[in-house]
């Protein structure tokens, strides 16, 4: 629990922007504090790297609490580390020991092409969102009662259980077709389970399913190993879920 | 000058916004189609109002810094989301929220618009429901409530403790339903860094594109600012990394008033600071204080022996703890509101009680919890004659049913067990009452620009209540802008596409452009960080829990001073037409520098104490309330804008009298 110093080796993922082929470069990096997060443990070397008049690693993140979805980063050859139901920036570096190599490269897949050094573009997600990953209803001020239509508890639980996506990429990174399966049937999940999206349910998923491909991603052939590294712990009864929908949709399809 | 116009309706508080909305122009369909609306922000407040107005027929741009929507700071909200609704049937109503919102800002907030707020917060969760965010429901499947916050009624709504990530992610959902139908054009890693004002109206923005470092110009009939709080001018806080002052900021130079910058909020139970590595402070909700109690040792040497290691808090007899809360404060104890908490952790730890190795920390313990619900589940099991060992692990499991992710997320983060030892907190910095000042109808003193959310200043006066600000985030966004901005747009329908070849915009365009330049030229020797810890600190030294006037004199001086050497001493690697994070961070923080002595002006020249600004010059002297707050009412019940004048130390003071029409004036006691 105490508080302690160690030294790693970190081998990181440079590249200029997208045009640039990219390289790995070592980095040793001394007294890292156990208690440090691994985000803190990369400011400490952007600090002396600035120090010394060289561009810091640049890096996603906002929140640092492990609910924005924005820090990414594949560990020692996982998404978010070595840890598990935690994002990268909550990851610390207790969890490493002293003269480590540390191998740190941005999530990699093609429908998330590099921005510049660990930083990657995940509009895509944003993209299948806008094909169908709402309810259509207006503000208006004048919708229902919130209490007039009740919901199963369990209904409900499961509902916000897949409705707390982060949208990281995580599962992307992970899966070796770079498929989106997980996060997209969380989104289709999360409606389905409910009366006001079950509506556009079939369009929903046809829908997102055709961006997902659009966009590059791969197929799932239920390798399960998004739902290993998922910070979130999205389950892959979700998967589940979207197959029974996207077969209800091919059934009973309006076309 | 822009005078101070609040365009308060007139009439009975309850009817005001029903007459208002009667009274006010509309914008006709059609005319809809050819008027554009900027929108930077898209938290609740923006992503609320940007979906909104395209859903109206409006053209709308929407802006945030981050790549997606969805990544706006409310994502981490917890606790949850307050609503008049009355579903508990325990006597709430929209006359009650307006009630206690007014009360728990300390009498420093608008009651007109505070009462719009309590008025519409119930249409925010029938809209919310409707968009499908998955709320904590019942075994009924109707809706369930939290209490929240010491007030009297259960009102809080929520989704486990990820209210603000579900709420967001309903405004998100709905944006990029817009987004889709080529309703919003969406600008991800863009930067709002200037206002652009053509003929006094706010007619567009530059910004920067933090990928490719273009810098570029967008024009609109109006602009609505809607970018967060500056909590981060205290460097460490509970706010994200890139959350930032710098629109809000630009916005106030171009000629918007900045209200009651010095009126922050300090949030009681965060995880301590560790050490100087140290970038953000976690939260850890309110919500435990219903449970927890809050205590240091009665006795220095057991301090000193339970930070070098030789005593377990655990060890520590009861006689020998000190329950400073509920000796302080025996009628609300561990809930009282988070600025009387806060200050009562500063006390013990400036007298020597903190309880870790920074002395900045306190004990919040769930000991008596574990025993109180141990007991009664195991009544409830059928367990006659519990053993101790039973009734803790019975009362371990029911504070894991109520707090598990908490508990986690706290392991986590400190490698200790909360469920073995006391949890250690301490007060951080969390929000930001103050903001631009707008009127009623959210338009700031410059036509055309409004505010919403956290960047605002409207209702929460001196101290926000838990739980208030995703309902006023949302009510801004859903509820108020879609009508008011109509009321201003009306009269541009024959405007026309604005050009951004004005010289106006060459102007700004070249303002930004010039500071850019400015700073990656400086080639110095410190890094961005250093002066924004430096500043962080002085902060809160001085301009943080508790203020005087000598401080918060020094506090202007040192801040300037430390403005002075990161214009001369900045180091900035790289180049600014590319992506450079450290520009990006240089520019908010040499806001931050201007904001910083603004706020501290503020809190100088506020001699009174009121909800989180405590003067220690004005406290109760006898009575039952010595050492407490004291209000001045006589002097002070006004809403301080500045107006920006050359330089933030000379900014020129503008008053606006709160009248209370419907609620008296009283002392808030919590004895
Ligand atoms: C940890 C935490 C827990 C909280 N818990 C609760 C709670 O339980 N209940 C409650 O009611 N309140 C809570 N709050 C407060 C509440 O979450 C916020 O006040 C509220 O969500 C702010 O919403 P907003 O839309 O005003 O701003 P934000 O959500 O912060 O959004 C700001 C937006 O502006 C954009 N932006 C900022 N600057 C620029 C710029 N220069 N250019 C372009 N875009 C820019 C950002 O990209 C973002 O999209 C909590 C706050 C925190 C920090
Ligand atoms: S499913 Fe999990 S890993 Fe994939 S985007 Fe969502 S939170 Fe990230
Ligand atoms: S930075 Fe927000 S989830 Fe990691």
């Amino acid at each position: 629990m105490a508080e302690k110093f160690i030294n790693v080796t970190l081998k990181i993922w440079r590249q200029k922007n997208a045009q640039d082929a990219g390289k790995m470069v070592d980095y040793p990096l001394k007294n890292v504090s156990t208690d440090s997060s691994f985000l803190e443990m990369l400011d400490v070397l952007n600090e002396e790297l600035v120090a010394k008049g060289e561009e810091p690693v640049a890096f996603d993140h906002d929140c640092r609490e492990g609910i924005c979805g924005m820090c990414s980063l594949y560990i020692n050859g996982e998404a978010h580390g070595p840890d598990r139901a935690v994002t990268t920036c909550q990851l610390h570096m207790r969890m490493f020991k002293d003269g480590e190599t540390i191998t740190i490269e941005p999530f990699r897949a093609t429908a998330f092409p590099v921005i510049k050094d660990l930083i990657v573009d995940r509009d895509s997600f944003d993209r299948i969102m806008q094909k169908g990953g709402f309810v259509s209803v207006n503000t208006s001020g004048n919708t229902q009662d919130a209490n007039a239509l009740p919901i199963r508890k369990e209904d409900a639980d499961n509902a916000f259980d897949a409705a707390t996506c982060i949208g990281c990429g995580g599962c992307v990174a992970t899966c070796k077709n770079a498929s989106a399966m997980l996060f997209v049937s969380a989104k289709v999940a999360q409606f389905s389970l409910l009366p006001q999206g079950k509506v556009e349910a079939q369009e929903r998923v046809k829908n997102m399913l055709h961006q997902m491909d659009v966009e590059g991603f791969g197929n799932c052939t239920n390798t399960g190993a998004c739902e290993v590294e998922c910070p979130k712990g999205i389950s892959l009864d979700n998967i589940a879920r979207f197959n029974r929908e996207y077969m209800k949709a091919a059934v009973l399809g309006s076309e | 000058m822009a005078t101070l116009d609040s365009k308060i309706p007139t009439g009975p508080i309850a009817d005001k916004w029903t007459k208002h909305k009667n009274e006010i122009n509309l914008v006709n369909p059609a005319n809809k189609r050819h008027i554009d609306i900027i929108v930077v922000g898209t938290g609740l407040a923006g992503g609320a109002a940007a979906a909104s107005f395209a859903e109206m027929g409006y053209k709308v741009k929407s802006f945030c810094y981050q790549d997606s929507p969805r990544r706006a700071h409310s994502i981490a909200a917890q606790g949850g989301i307050n609503a008049a609704k009355n579903y508990q049937n325990d006597g709430d109503s929209n006359y009650r929220l307006f009630y206690d919102t007014v009360k728990g800002g300390d009498y420093r907030g608008r009651e007109a618009n505070v009462y719009r707020l309590a008025e519409v917060s119930g249409n925010i969760i029938d809209q919310c429901v409707a968009q499908g965010v998955p709320f904590a429901r019942d075994y009924g499947g109707l809706l369930d409530n939290r209490s929240f916050g010491g007030v009297l009624v259960s009102r809080t709504f929520y989704a486990k403790g990820q209210t603000g990530q579900q709420l967001l992610l309903g405004a998100y959902s709905a944006l990029s339903r817009q987004i889709g139908k080529g309703k919003v054009e969406l600008f991800g890693r863009h930067e709002m860094l200037e206002l652009v004002v053509v003929d006094g109206k706010a007619r567009g923005i530059i910004s920067r594109d933090l990928v490719t470092g273009e810098i570029k110009r967008h024009s609109a009939h109006a602009v609505v600012i809607a970018t967060g709080g500056y909590g981060n001018v205290f460097f460490l806080s509970t706010n994200a990394m890139g959350s930032n002052g710098t629109a809000a900021w630009k916005t106030h130079k171009k000629g918007a008033y900045f209200a009651n910058p010095c009126y922050t909020q300090i949030h009681p139970t965060c995880i301590p600071r560790s050490g100087d590595h140290q970038s953000k402070l976690t939260l850890m909700s309110e919500s435990l204080r219903n449970d927890g109690r809050i205590w240091v040792p009665k006795h220095l040497k057991d301090v000193e022996a339970i930070r070098k290691g030789t005593l377990k808090p655990t060890e520590l007899k009861e006689e020998d703890r000190d329950y400073y809360l509920e000796r302080r404060y025996p009628a609300f104890g561990n809930l009282v509101p988070r600025d009387v908490a806060s200050r009562a952790a500063k006390e013990r730890c400036d007298a020597g009680y903190g309880v870790n190795q920074t002395g900045e920390a306190v004990y919040l313990d769930f000991k008596s919890a574990f025993q109180r619900y141990g007991k009664e589940k195991a009544l409830v099991e059928g367990v006659d004659n519990p053993t101790p060992a039973q009734i803790l692990a019975f009362g371990k499991e029911v504070i894991e049913s109520k707090y598990g992710n908490l508990f986690q997320m706290y392991q986590k983060i400190t490698d200790a067990n909360p469920y073995e030892t006391p949890m250690m907190i301490y007060p951080a910095v969390h929000y930001t009452m103050g903001g631009i000042w707008v009127d009623y109808n959210l338009m700031t003193t410059i036509p055309g620009c409004y505010a919403a959310g956290e960047a605002n200043f409207s209702d929460h006066g001196a101290n926000r209540l838990g739980a208030s600000a995703l309902m006023q985030g949302l009510a801004d966004g859903y509820f108020v802008l879609p009508y008011t901005i109509g009321d201003y747009l009306a009269d541009e329908i024959r405007t026309g596409p604005i050009s951004t070849e004005t010289p106006e915009f060459v102007e700004a365009e070249k303002a930004v452009k010039d500071q850019i330049d400015k700073l990656m030229n400086i080639k110095g020797t410190k890094t961005v960080d250093h002066f924004h810890k430096r500043l962080g600190k002085v902060m809160w030294d001085k301009v943080g829990m508790a203020r005087n006037a000598k401080g918060l004199t020094e506090a202007m001086e040192e801040i300037k001073q430390i403005r002075e050497e990161f214009w001369s001493d900045l180091k900035i690697p790289g180049v600014a037409n590319g992506m450079n994070t450290e520009l990006e961070k240089a520019g908010r923080v040499a806001d931050f520098l201007e904001l910083g002595e603004l706020f501290a002006k503020d809190a100088l020249h506020r001699n009174e104490s009121c909800g989180g600004h405590f003067r220690e010059e004005s406290v109760e002297l006898d009575g039952e309330q010595k050492g407490e707050a004291k209000r001045d009412d006589e002097n002070f019940k006004y809403v301080a804008a500045w107006e920006w004048n050359n330089t933030p130390g000379e900014a020129i003071l503008h008053k606006e009298d709160l009248k209370f029409e419907f609620i008296e004036l009283k002392q808030r006691s919590y004895k």
